[in-house]
Protein backbone atom coordinates (compact mmCIF):
# COMPACT_ATOMS: atom_id res chain seq x y z
CA UNK A 1 0.00 0.00 0.00
CA UNK A 2 1.32 3.44 -0.88
CA UNK A 3 2.28 6.02 1.71
CA UNK A 4 1.29 9.65 2.12
CA UNK A 5 3.94 12.35 2.26
CA UNK A 6 3.76 12.42 6.06
CA UNK A 7 3.99 8.63 6.32
CA UNK A 8 7.11 8.61 4.13
CA UNK A 9 8.87 11.15 6.32
CA UNK A 10 7.92 9.23 9.47
CA UNK A 11 9.04 5.87 8.00
CA UNK A 12 12.46 7.33 7.18
CA UNK A 13 12.80 8.87 10.66
CA UNK A 14 11.86 5.54 12.26
CA UNK A 15 14.32 3.64 10.02
CA UNK A 16 11.50 1.49 8.62
CA UNK A 17 10.91 0.58 4.96
CA UNK A 18 7.24 1.49 5.31
CA UNK A 19 4.62 2.46 7.88
CA UNK A 20 0.86 2.45 7.89
CA UNK A 21 -1.82 4.50 9.60
CA UNK A 22 -2.29 3.53 13.25
CA UNK A 23 1.20 2.05 13.68
CA UNK A 24 3.13 3.20 16.75
CA UNK A 25 6.68 4.22 15.92
CA UNK A 26 9.67 5.86 17.52
CA UNK A 27 11.20 8.52 15.29
CA UNK A 28 14.46 10.46 15.32
CA UNK A 29 13.97 14.18 15.76
CA UNK A 30 15.67 16.92 13.74
CA UNK A 31 14.55 19.74 16.00
CA UNK A 32 12.90 20.13 19.40
CA UNK A 33 11.29 23.48 20.13
CA UNK A 34 9.99 25.24 23.21
CA UNK A 35 8.95 28.74 24.26
CA UNK A 36 8.91 30.78 27.45
CA UNK A 37 5.63 29.23 28.65
CA UNK A 38 6.24 25.57 27.85
CA UNK A 39 10.01 25.27 28.33
CA UNK A 40 10.08 25.89 32.11
CA UNK A 41 7.74 22.92 32.61
CA UNK A 42 9.96 20.82 30.32
CA UNK A 43 13.12 21.89 32.13
CA UNK A 44 11.55 20.89 35.44
CA UNK A 45 10.73 17.47 33.93
CA UNK A 46 14.31 17.14 32.62
CA UNK A 47 15.54 17.26 36.22
CA UNK A 48 13.82 13.91 36.83
CA UNK A 49 15.97 12.12 34.27
CA UNK A 50 18.56 9.79 35.69
CA UNK A 51 20.73 10.53 32.65
CA UNK A 52 21.27 14.28 32.51
CA UNK A 53 22.08 16.40 29.47
CA UNK A 54 20.61 17.12 26.04
CA UNK A 55 20.82 14.89 22.97
CA UNK A 56 22.21 17.57 20.66
CA UNK A 57 22.71 21.21 21.60
CA UNK A 58 22.34 22.25 17.94
CA UNK A 59 18.94 20.58 17.50
CA UNK A 60 17.06 22.38 20.24
CA UNK A 61 15.45 25.78 19.77
CA UNK A 62 14.30 27.83 22.74
CA UNK A 63 12.38 30.94 21.76
CA UNK A 64 11.26 33.52 24.30
CA UNK A 65 8.22 34.96 22.55
CA UNK A 66 4.95 34.71 24.46
CA UNK A 67 5.33 37.17 27.35
CA UNK A 68 8.52 38.92 26.28
CA UNK A 69 9.88 41.55 26.90
CA UNK A 70 8.62 40.21 30.22
CA UNK A 71 5.22 41.47 31.26
CA UNK A 72 5.57 40.71 34.96
CA UNK A 73 7.80 39.17 37.62
CA UNK A 74 6.52 35.63 37.15
CA UNK A 75 7.11 35.63 33.40
CA UNK A 76 10.56 37.11 34.02
CA UNK A 77 11.31 34.20 36.36
CA UNK A 78 10.24 31.77 33.63
CA UNK A 79 12.56 33.35 31.08
CA UNK A 80 15.38 33.39 33.61
CA UNK A 81 14.91 29.66 34.14
CA UNK A 82 15.13 29.00 30.38
CA UNK A 83 18.06 31.40 29.94
CA UNK A 84 20.02 29.58 32.64
CA UNK A 85 19.18 26.18 31.13
CA UNK A 86 20.31 27.38 27.67
CA UNK A 87 23.58 28.64 29.11
CA UNK A 88 24.20 25.47 31.14
CA UNK A 89 23.70 23.21 28.11
CA UNK A 90 25.25 25.63 25.63
CA UNK A 91 22.09 25.58 23.48
CA UNK A 92 23.00 27.01 20.08
CA UNK A 93 19.55 28.25 19.12
CA UNK A 94 18.43 30.24 22.13
CA UNK A 95 16.53 33.39 21.14
CA UNK A 96 16.04 36.18 23.66
CA UNK A 97 15.12 39.87 23.42
CA UNK A 98 17.04 41.35 20.51
CA UNK A 99 17.15 38.17 18.43
CA UNK A 100 13.78 36.70 19.17
CA UNK A 101 10.68 36.63 17.03
CA UNK A 102 7.49 34.61 17.14
CA UNK A 103 8.82 31.06 16.99
CA UNK A 104 6.95 29.81 13.93
CA UNK A 105 7.98 32.80 11.85
CA UNK A 106 11.49 32.89 13.30
CA UNK A 107 12.61 29.28 12.83
CA UNK A 108 11.94 28.95 9.07
CA UNK A 109 13.41 32.43 8.57
CA UNK A 110 16.51 31.33 10.50
CA UNK A 111 16.89 28.22 8.34
CA UNK A 112 16.28 25.84 11.24
CA UNK A 113 13.40 23.98 9.56
CA UNK A 114 13.73 22.31 6.16
CA UNK A 115 11.91 19.76 4.00
CA UNK A 116 12.02 16.19 5.26
CA UNK A 117 12.59 17.16 8.91
CA UNK A 118 10.75 15.61 11.83
CA UNK A 119 10.12 18.40 14.34
CA UNK A 120 8.28 18.52 17.63
CA UNK A 121 7.55 21.71 19.48
CA UNK A 122 5.89 22.44 22.76
CA UNK A 123 3.54 24.83 21.03
CA UNK A 124 0.48 23.75 19.12
CA UNK A 125 1.30 25.85 16.05
CA UNK A 126 4.50 23.90 15.44
CA UNK A 127 2.60 22.43 12.47
CA UNK A 128 3.58 25.61 10.55
CA UNK A 129 6.77 24.06 9.09
CA UNK A 130 4.71 21.70 6.94
CA UNK A 131 4.71 24.60 4.48
CA UNK A 132 8.31 23.60 3.70
CA UNK A 133 7.54 19.88 3.40
CA UNK A 134 8.59 18.95 6.94
CA UNK A 135 6.64 16.80 9.39
CA UNK A 136 6.14 19.03 12.39
CA UNK A 137 3.65 18.79 15.19
CA UNK A 138 2.81 20.32 18.52
CA UNK A 139 3.37 18.40 21.75
CA UNK A 140 3.42 19.21 25.44
CA UNK A 141 6.27 19.99 27.77
CA UNK A 142 6.94 16.40 28.86
CA UNK A 143 7.32 15.28 25.24
CA UNK A 144 9.61 18.26 24.73
CA UNK A 145 11.70 17.18 27.74
CA UNK A 146 11.93 13.60 26.49
CA UNK A 147 12.80 14.92 23.02
CA UNK A 148 15.55 17.18 24.37
CA UNK A 149 17.02 14.30 26.38
CA UNK A 150 16.73 11.46 23.88
CA UNK A 151 16.30 13.02 20.41
CA UNK A 152 13.35 10.72 19.86
CA UNK A 153 9.57 10.78 20.16
CA UNK A 154 6.79 8.22 19.78
CA UNK A 155 4.06 8.79 17.23
CA UNK A 156 0.96 7.04 16.08
CA UNK A 157 1.25 7.18 12.29
CA UNK A 158 -1.62 9.36 11.04
CA UNK A 159 -3.95 8.77 8.14
CA UNK A 160 -4.54 11.78 5.92
CA UNK A 161 -7.06 14.05 4.29
CA UNK A 162 -6.04 15.36 0.87
CA UNK A 163 -6.97 18.89 -0.16
CA UNK A 164 -6.61 19.33 -3.88
CA UNK A 165 -6.14 23.06 -4.49
CA UNK A 166 -6.99 24.41 -7.93
CA UNK A 167 -7.18 27.89 -9.43
CA UNK A 168 -5.76 31.20 -8.31
CA UNK A 169 -7.03 33.33 -5.40
CA UNK A 170 -8.47 36.70 -6.33
CA UNK A 171 -7.09 40.03 -5.10
CA UNK A 172 -7.19 40.42 -1.28
CA UNK A 173 -7.84 36.69 -0.79
CA UNK A 174 -4.90 35.07 0.97
CA UNK A 175 -3.80 31.93 2.79
CA UNK A 176 -5.85 32.94 5.82
CA UNK A 177 -9.07 32.86 3.81
CA UNK A 178 -8.11 29.44 2.40
CA UNK A 179 -7.57 27.87 5.81
CA UNK A 180 -10.59 29.56 7.43
CA UNK A 181 -12.71 28.27 4.55
CA UNK A 182 -11.38 24.74 5.08
CA UNK A 183 -11.91 24.83 8.87
CA UNK A 184 -15.43 26.16 8.30
CA UNK A 185 -16.04 23.24 5.95
CA UNK A 186 -14.64 20.36 8.06
CA UNK A 187 -14.96 21.77 11.60
CA UNK A 188 -12.56 22.20 14.51
CA UNK A 189 -12.21 18.43 14.88
CA UNK A 190 -12.57 17.64 11.17
CA UNK A 191 -8.97 16.49 10.86
CA UNK A 192 -8.57 15.10 14.39
CA UNK A 193 -5.43 12.92 14.73
CA UNK A 194 -4.87 13.16 10.94
CA UNK A 195 -2.56 14.84 8.44
CA UNK A 196 -3.85 17.56 6.17
CA UNK A 197 -1.99 17.27 2.87
CA UNK A 198 -2.37 20.27 0.56
CA UNK A 199 -1.64 19.41 -3.07
CA UNK A 200 -2.66 20.36 -6.60
CA UNK A 201 -1.86 22.89 -9.29
CA UNK A 202 -3.26 25.70 -7.14
CA UNK A 203 -0.35 25.40 -4.69
CA UNK A 204 1.90 27.32 -7.09
CA UNK A 205 -0.46 30.27 -6.78
CA UNK A 206 0.12 30.47 -3.04
CA UNK A 207 3.18 32.33 -1.76
CA UNK A 208 5.34 30.75 0.93
CA UNK A 209 3.83 33.16 3.47
CA UNK A 210 0.35 31.96 2.42
CA UNK A 211 1.47 28.36 2.90
CA UNK A 212 2.91 29.09 6.37
CA UNK A 213 -0.46 30.58 7.35
CA UNK A 214 -2.37 27.55 6.04
CA UNK A 215 -0.11 24.93 7.66
CA UNK A 216 -0.07 26.99 10.88
CA UNK A 217 -3.81 26.58 11.38
CA UNK A 218 -4.00 22.83 10.63
CA UNK A 219 -4.25 22.43 14.43
CA UNK A 220 -7.44 24.50 14.43
CA UNK A 221 -9.07 21.67 12.49
CA UNK A 222 -7.60 19.19 15.00
CA UNK A 223 -4.91 18.10 12.51
CA UNK A 224 -1.73 16.39 13.62
CA UNK A 225 0.14 18.22 10.88
CA UNK A 226 -0.41 20.17 7.70
CA UNK A 227 1.96 19.62 4.82
CA UNK A 228 2.70 20.94 1.32
CA UNK A 229 4.71 19.36 -1.49
CA UNK A 230 8.16 20.84 -2.04
CA UNK A 231 8.09 22.91 -5.24
CA UNK A 232 10.37 25.55 -6.74
CA UNK A 233 9.06 28.24 -4.40
CA UNK A 234 9.79 26.10 -1.32
CA UNK A 235 13.26 25.25 -2.63
CA UNK A 236 13.97 28.91 -3.33
CA UNK A 237 12.85 29.79 0.22
CA UNK A 238 15.11 27.15 1.77
CA UNK A 239 18.09 28.18 -0.41
CA UNK A 240 17.64 31.76 0.75
CA UNK A 241 17.30 30.95 4.46
CA UNK A 242 18.85 27.57 5.26
CA UNK A 243 22.36 26.25 4.96
CA UNK A 244 21.75 22.61 5.84
CA UNK A 245 20.51 20.02 3.33
CA UNK A 246 16.85 19.28 2.83
CA UNK A 247 15.19 16.10 1.65
CA UNK A 248 12.13 15.95 -0.57
CA UNK A 249 9.49 13.29 0.06
CA UNK A 250 6.53 12.80 -2.25
CA UNK A 251 3.33 10.88 -1.61
CA UNK A 252 3.07 7.59 -3.49
CA UNK A 253 0.66 7.59 -6.43
CA UNK A 254 -1.36 4.86 -4.67
CA UNK A 255 -1.35 6.51 -1.24
CA UNK A 256 -4.64 6.08 0.56
CA UNK A 257 -6.56 9.07 1.94
CA UNK A 258 -9.49 9.02 4.36
CA UNK A 259 -11.15 11.86 2.51
CA UNK A 260 -10.43 14.12 -0.45
CA UNK A 261 -11.64 17.64 -1.10
CA UNK A 262 -11.14 19.93 -4.07
CA UNK A 263 -10.89 23.62 -3.23
CA UNK A 264 -11.21 26.15 -6.04
CA UNK A 265 -9.06 29.03 -4.81
CA UNK A 266 -10.56 31.40 -7.40
CA UNK A 267 -14.01 30.96 -5.82
CA UNK A 268 -12.89 31.91 -2.29
CA UNK A 269 -13.82 35.23 -0.71
CA UNK A 270 -12.62 37.18 2.31
CA UNK A 271 -13.64 34.98 5.24
CA UNK A 272 -14.15 35.68 8.95
CA UNK A 273 -14.48 33.22 11.85
CA UNK A 274 -17.05 34.45 14.37
CA UNK A 275 -16.79 33.86 18.13
CA UNK A 276 -16.07 31.44 19.71
CA UNK A 277 -14.72 28.78 17.36
CA UNK A 278 -12.53 29.00 14.23
CA UNK A 279 -15.16 26.88 12.42
CA UNK A 280 -17.86 29.58 12.72
CA UNK A 281 -16.99 31.06 9.35
CA UNK A 282 -18.87 33.43 7.08
CA UNK A 283 -17.62 35.27 4.04
CA UNK A 284 -17.60 39.02 4.55
CA UNK A 285 -20.27 39.47 1.85
CA UNK A 286 -22.55 37.15 3.86
CA UNK A 287 -22.43 39.49 6.86
CA UNK A 288 -25.61 41.53 6.75
CA UNK A 289 -25.32 43.28 10.12
CA UNK A 290 -22.79 45.96 11.05
CA UNK A 291 -20.29 44.49 13.50
CA UNK A 292 -18.55 47.40 15.19
CA UNK A 293 -15.06 46.69 16.50
CA UNK A 294 -12.97 48.18 19.30
CA UNK A 295 -9.63 46.74 18.24
CA UNK A 296 -7.80 45.29 15.24
CA UNK A 297 -4.71 43.11 15.71
CA UNK A 298 -2.38 42.42 12.79
CA UNK A 299 0.35 39.96 13.70
CA UNK A 300 1.00 36.53 15.29
CA UNK A 301 2.60 33.29 14.07
CA UNK A 302 -0.30 33.04 11.64
CA UNK A 303 -0.12 36.46 9.98
CA UNK A 304 2.84 38.54 11.17
CA UNK A 305 5.11 37.99 8.17
CA UNK A 306 6.28 40.61 5.69
CA UNK A 307 3.59 39.91 3.08
CA UNK A 308 0.93 40.28 5.77
CA UNK A 309 2.30 43.67 6.77
CA UNK A 310 2.63 44.76 3.14
CA UNK A 311 -1.01 43.86 2.55
CA UNK A 312 -2.18 45.78 5.64
CA UNK A 313 -0.03 48.77 4.69
CA UNK A 314 -1.51 48.89 1.18
CA UNK A 315 -4.92 49.32 2.76
CA UNK A 316 -3.86 51.74 5.50
CA UNK A 317 -1.74 53.90 3.15
CA UNK A 318 -3.22 57.39 3.12
CA UNK A 319 -6.12 56.35 5.36
CA UNK A 320 -6.81 56.66 9.07
CA UNK A 321 -7.79 54.12 11.66
CA UNK A 322 -11.39 54.89 12.65
CA UNK A 323 -11.73 57.03 15.78
CA UNK A 324 -12.43 54.74 18.72
CA UNK A 325 -10.64 51.74 17.19
CA UNK A 326 -7.23 50.60 18.47
CA UNK A 327 -5.09 49.09 15.72
CA UNK A 328 -2.09 47.06 16.89
CA UNK A 329 0.51 45.86 14.37
CA UNK A 330 3.02 43.24 15.53
CA UNK A 331 5.82 42.25 13.13
CA UNK A 332 6.56 38.59 13.83
CA UNK A 333 10.36 38.82 13.92
CA UNK A 334 13.14 41.38 14.16
CA UNK A 335 13.91 40.75 10.49
CA UNK A 336 10.30 41.36 9.46
CA UNK A 337 10.33 44.50 11.64
CA UNK A 338 13.49 45.79 9.94
CA UNK A 339 12.21 44.96 6.49
CA UNK A 340 8.91 46.72 7.23
CA UNK A 341 10.89 49.74 8.39
CA UNK A 342 13.06 49.78 5.27
CA UNK A 343 10.03 49.47 3.03
CA UNK A 344 8.30 52.36 4.81
CA UNK A 345 5.46 50.19 6.11
CA UNK A 346 5.95 51.25 9.73
CA UNK A 347 5.61 54.90 8.71
CA UNK A 348 2.35 54.04 6.97
CA UNK A 349 1.04 52.28 10.08
CA UNK A 350 1.99 55.07 12.42
CA UNK A 351 0.62 57.79 10.15
CA UNK A 352 -2.64 55.85 9.93
CA UNK A 353 -2.91 55.89 13.72
CA UNK A 354 -1.88 52.30 14.42
CA UNK A 355 0.74 51.27 16.97
CA UNK A 356 3.66 49.01 16.09
CA UNK A 357 4.89 46.60 18.75
CA UNK A 358 8.07 44.62 19.25
CA UNK A 359 7.65 40.97 18.12
CA UNK A 360 5.55 39.03 20.66
CA UNK A 361 2.66 36.58 20.79
CA UNK A 362 1.17 39.11 23.23
CA UNK A 363 -2.56 39.60 22.69
CA UNK A 364 -3.16 36.46 20.61
CA UNK A 365 -3.39 34.33 23.73
CA UNK A 366 -4.51 37.11 26.03
CA UNK A 367 -1.03 37.60 27.46
CA UNK A 368 -0.61 41.36 27.22
CA UNK A 369 -0.25 44.16 24.65
CA UNK A 370 -3.91 44.45 23.70
CA UNK A 371 -6.16 42.68 26.21
CA UNK A 372 -9.90 43.16 25.73
CA UNK A 373 -12.33 44.45 28.36
CA UNK A 374 -15.83 43.07 28.95
CA UNK A 375 -18.03 43.42 25.89
CA UNK A 376 -15.21 44.52 23.55
CA UNK A 377 -14.76 43.15 20.05
CA UNK A 378 -11.56 42.60 18.12
CA UNK A 379 -10.93 41.61 14.53
CA UNK A 380 -7.66 39.76 14.57
CA UNK A 381 -5.29 37.99 12.19
CA UNK A 382 -4.48 35.50 14.96
CA UNK A 383 -5.60 31.86 15.08
CA UNK A 384 -8.06 31.31 17.94
CA UNK A 385 -11.27 33.00 19.03
CA UNK A 386 -12.15 30.82 22.03
CA UNK A 387 -14.01 32.24 25.04
CA UNK A 388 -11.66 34.61 26.89
CA UNK A 389 -8.83 34.02 24.44
CA UNK A 390 -7.84 37.70 24.20
CA UNK A 391 -9.09 38.90 27.54
CA UNK A 392 -12.43 39.10 29.33
CA UNK A 393 -14.70 36.03 29.01
CA UNK A 394 -17.34 38.35 27.59
CA UNK A 395 -15.07 39.81 24.91
CA UNK A 396 -15.15 38.63 21.30
CA UNK A 397 -12.51 37.80 18.70
CA UNK A 398 -13.25 37.63 14.96
CA UNK A 399 -10.51 35.87 13.00
CA UNK A 400 -9.65 37.29 9.59
CA UNK A 401 -6.92 38.02 7.06
CA UNK A 402 -4.61 41.06 7.29
CA UNK A 403 -6.64 42.63 4.45
CA UNK A 404 -9.91 42.34 6.38
CA UNK A 405 -8.32 43.41 9.69
CA UNK A 406 -6.80 46.52 8.09
CA UNK A 407 -9.97 47.43 6.19
CA UNK A 408 -12.04 46.94 9.35
CA UNK A 409 -9.66 49.16 11.32
CA UNK A 410 -10.45 51.96 8.85
CA UNK A 411 -14.22 51.49 8.62
CA UNK A 412 -14.72 50.53 12.29
CA UNK A 413 -16.92 47.61 11.31
CA UNK A 414 -15.93 44.21 9.93
CA UNK A 415 -15.26 44.89 6.26
CA UNK A 416 -13.40 43.62 3.23
CA UNK A 417 -11.12 46.02 1.34
CA UNK A 418 -13.80 46.58 -1.33
CA UNK A 419 -15.70 48.64 1.26
CA UNK A 420 -12.89 51.18 0.73
CA UNK A 421 -13.16 50.98 -3.03
CA UNK A 422 -10.05 48.80 -3.22
CA UNK B 1 -6.23 0.70 39.05
CA UNK B 2 -9.63 2.33 39.58
CA UNK B 3 -11.21 5.76 39.79
CA UNK B 4 -14.40 6.64 41.66
CA UNK B 5 -16.04 10.02 41.87
CA UNK B 6 -18.80 12.44 41.11
CA UNK B 7 -19.14 13.78 37.59
CA UNK B 8 -18.68 17.29 36.22
CA UNK B 9 -20.22 17.33 32.75
CA UNK B 10 -19.25 19.56 29.80
CA UNK B 11 -20.05 19.74 26.07
CA UNK B 12 -18.08 19.82 22.81
CA UNK B 13 -14.73 21.53 22.19
CA UNK B 14 -13.71 22.36 25.76
CA UNK B 15 -10.48 24.19 24.85
CA UNK B 16 -7.29 24.57 26.85
CA UNK B 17 -7.88 28.32 27.14
CA UNK B 18 -10.98 27.72 29.28
CA UNK B 19 -9.32 24.83 31.16
CA UNK B 20 -6.47 27.14 32.20
CA UNK B 21 -6.57 30.69 30.81
CA UNK B 22 -3.29 32.06 29.46
CA UNK B 23 -3.35 34.91 31.97
CA UNK B 24 -2.29 32.32 34.55
CA UNK B 25 0.47 30.74 32.43
CA UNK B 26 3.08 32.92 34.05
CA UNK B 27 3.04 30.16 36.66
CA UNK B 28 3.94 26.50 36.23
CA UNK B 29 3.15 25.48 39.83
CA UNK B 30 0.51 22.70 39.73
CA UNK B 31 -1.20 23.81 42.96
CA UNK B 32 -1.48 27.41 41.74
CA UNK B 33 -2.70 26.33 38.29
CA UNK B 34 -5.33 24.12 39.94
CA UNK B 35 -6.90 27.13 41.66
CA UNK B 36 -7.86 28.48 38.21
CA UNK B 37 -8.83 25.15 36.64
CA UNK B 38 -11.92 25.44 34.35
CA UNK B 39 -12.31 29.07 35.47
CA UNK B 40 -13.55 30.47 32.14
CA UNK B 41 -16.12 27.73 31.54
CA UNK B 42 -17.27 26.93 35.08
CA UNK B 43 -16.38 29.36 37.85
CA UNK B 44 -17.80 27.04 40.52
CA UNK B 45 -15.76 23.99 39.49
CA UNK B 46 -12.79 24.64 41.72
CA UNK B 47 -15.01 25.29 44.76
CA UNK B 48 -17.01 22.11 44.26
CA UNK B 49 -14.46 19.57 43.00
CA UNK B 50 -13.39 16.87 45.44
CA UNK B 51 -10.48 14.46 45.19
CA UNK B 52 -11.39 11.59 42.90
CA UNK B 53 -14.08 13.43 40.91
CA UNK B 54 -14.42 12.76 37.22
CA UNK B 55 -14.84 15.07 34.21
CA UNK B 56 -17.09 13.82 31.40
CA UNK B 57 -17.26 15.77 28.15
CA UNK B 58 -18.35 15.40 24.57
CA UNK B 59 -16.27 15.88 21.39
CA UNK B 60 -12.71 17.23 21.05
CA UNK B 61 -11.92 17.81 24.73
CA UNK B 62 -8.71 19.80 25.23
CA UNK B 63 -8.54 21.39 21.79
CA UNK B 64 -6.32 24.39 21.13
CA UNK B 65 -3.03 25.18 22.76
CA UNK B 66 -0.39 22.55 23.63
CA UNK B 67 -0.11 23.84 27.19
CA UNK B 68 0.58 20.89 29.46
CA UNK B 69 -0.63 23.23 32.20
CA UNK B 70 -4.16 22.11 31.21
CA UNK B 71 -3.94 18.42 32.23
CA UNK B 72 -1.60 19.44 35.08
CA UNK B 73 -4.28 21.80 36.45
CA UNK B 74 -6.98 19.12 36.12
CA UNK B 75 -4.85 16.49 37.85
CA UNK B 76 -3.77 18.88 40.61
CA UNK B 77 -7.42 19.85 41.20
CA UNK B 78 -7.97 16.23 42.24
CA UNK B 79 -9.69 14.87 39.14
CA UNK B 80 -9.07 11.12 38.82
CA UNK B 81 -10.14 10.59 35.21
CA UNK B 82 -11.45 12.45 32.16
CA UNK B 83 -13.94 10.65 29.90
CA UNK B 84 -14.87 12.16 26.53
CA UNK B 85 -16.33 11.23 23.21
CA UNK B 86 -13.00 12.30 21.64
CA UNK B 87 -9.91 14.19 22.78
CA UNK B 88 -7.77 16.68 20.88
CA UNK B 89 -4.52 14.89 20.15
CA UNK B 90 -2.01 17.09 21.99
CA UNK B 91 -4.14 17.01 25.14
CA UNK B 92 -4.37 13.22 24.81
CA UNK B 93 -0.56 12.88 24.66
CA UNK B 94 -0.04 15.35 27.47
CA UNK B 95 -2.51 13.63 29.78
CA UNK B 96 -0.84 10.25 29.27
CA UNK B 97 2.61 11.78 29.65
CA UNK B 98 1.82 13.33 33.03
CA UNK B 99 -0.15 10.30 34.22
CA UNK B 100 -3.71 11.69 34.09
CA UNK B 101 -5.98 8.80 33.03
CA UNK B 102 -8.30 9.62 30.13
CA UNK B 103 -10.72 7.42 28.25
CA UNK B 104 -12.49 7.87 24.92
CA UNK B 105 -16.03 6.48 25.08
CA UNK B 106 -18.88 8.10 23.12
CA UNK B 107 -21.53 5.94 24.83
CA UNK B 108 -20.36 6.91 28.32
CA UNK B 109 -20.26 10.55 27.28
CA UNK B 110 -23.94 10.30 26.29
CA UNK B 111 -25.03 8.08 29.19
CA UNK B 112 -23.52 10.02 32.09
CA UNK B 113 -25.02 13.20 33.57
CA UNK B 114 -23.62 15.88 35.85
CA UNK B 115 -23.56 14.70 39.45
CA UNK B 116 -23.66 10.96 38.62
CA UNK B 117 -21.32 8.76 40.63
CA UNK B 118 -19.05 6.88 38.28
CA UNK B 119 -16.42 4.17 38.68
CA UNK B 120 -13.75 3.48 36.09
CA UNK B 121 -11.72 0.27 35.95
CA UNK B 122 -8.60 1.07 33.95
CA UNK B 123 -7.55 -2.55 33.57
CA UNK B 124 -10.74 -3.55 31.79
CA UNK B 125 -11.69 -0.13 30.39
CA UNK B 126 -15.17 -0.55 31.88
CA UNK B 127 -16.98 2.55 33.08
CA UNK B 128 -19.78 1.96 35.65
CA UNK B 129 -22.44 4.61 36.18
CA UNK B 130 -23.33 3.75 39.81
CA UNK B 131 -26.12 6.36 39.92
CA UNK B 132 -27.97 5.05 36.88
CA UNK B 133 -26.88 1.41 37.14
CA UNK B 134 -25.45 1.32 33.62
CA UNK B 135 -22.03 0.41 32.26
CA UNK B 136 -19.95 1.20 29.19
CA UNK B 137 -16.85 -0.27 27.58
CA UNK B 138 -14.22 2.40 27.06
CA UNK B 139 -11.22 2.14 24.81
CA UNK B 140 -8.45 0.35 26.73
CA UNK B 141 -4.94 1.81 26.57
CA UNK B 142 -2.24 0.10 24.51
CA UNK B 143 0.27 -1.63 26.78
CA UNK B 144 3.01 1.00 26.53
CA UNK B 145 0.55 3.77 27.47
CA UNK B 146 -0.53 1.78 30.54
CA UNK B 147 3.11 1.51 31.50
CA UNK B 148 3.56 5.28 31.18
CA UNK B 149 0.52 5.87 33.41
CA UNK B 150 1.68 3.26 35.93
CA UNK B 151 5.11 4.89 36.02
CA UNK B 152 3.26 8.19 36.70
CA UNK B 153 4.55 9.83 33.56
CA UNK B 154 6.77 9.53 30.53
CA UNK B 155 10.03 10.58 32.21
CA UNK B 156 9.84 7.88 34.89
CA UNK B 157 8.96 5.39 32.17
CA UNK B 158 12.05 6.36 30.15
CA UNK B 159 14.18 6.16 33.30
CA UNK B 160 12.96 2.60 33.86
CA UNK B 161 13.70 1.48 30.30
Amino acid sequence: MGMTMTQKILAAAAHLPSVEAGQLIEADLDLVLGNDITSPVAIHEMDKFTKQGVFDKDKIALVMDHFIPNKDIKSAEHCKCVRQFAAKHDITNYFDVGQMGIEHALLPESGLTVAGDVIIGADSHTCTYGALGAFSTGVGSTDMAAGMATGKAWFKVPSAIRFNLVGKPSKWVSGKDVILHIIGMIGVDGALYRSMEFVGEGVKNLSMDDRFTIANMAIEAGGKNGIFPVDDAAIAYMKEHASRPYKIYEADADAVYDEEYTIDLSALKSTVAFPHLPENTRTVDEITEEIAIDQAVIGSCTNGRIEDLRCAAKILEGRKVKKGVRCIVIPATQKVYLQAMEEGLLKTFIEAGAVVSTPTCGPCLGGYMGILAEGERCVSTTNRNFVGRMGHVKSEVYLASPAVAAASAVTGIISAPDALGL
Amino acid sequence: MKAYGRVFKYGDNVDTDVIIPARYLNSSDPAELATHCMEDIDKDFIHKVKKGDIIVAEKNFGCGSSREHAPIAIKAAGVSCVIAETFARIFYRNAINIGLPIIECPEASKGISAGDEVEVDFDSGIIYNRTKGTQFKGQAFPEFMQKIIQAEGLINYINQK
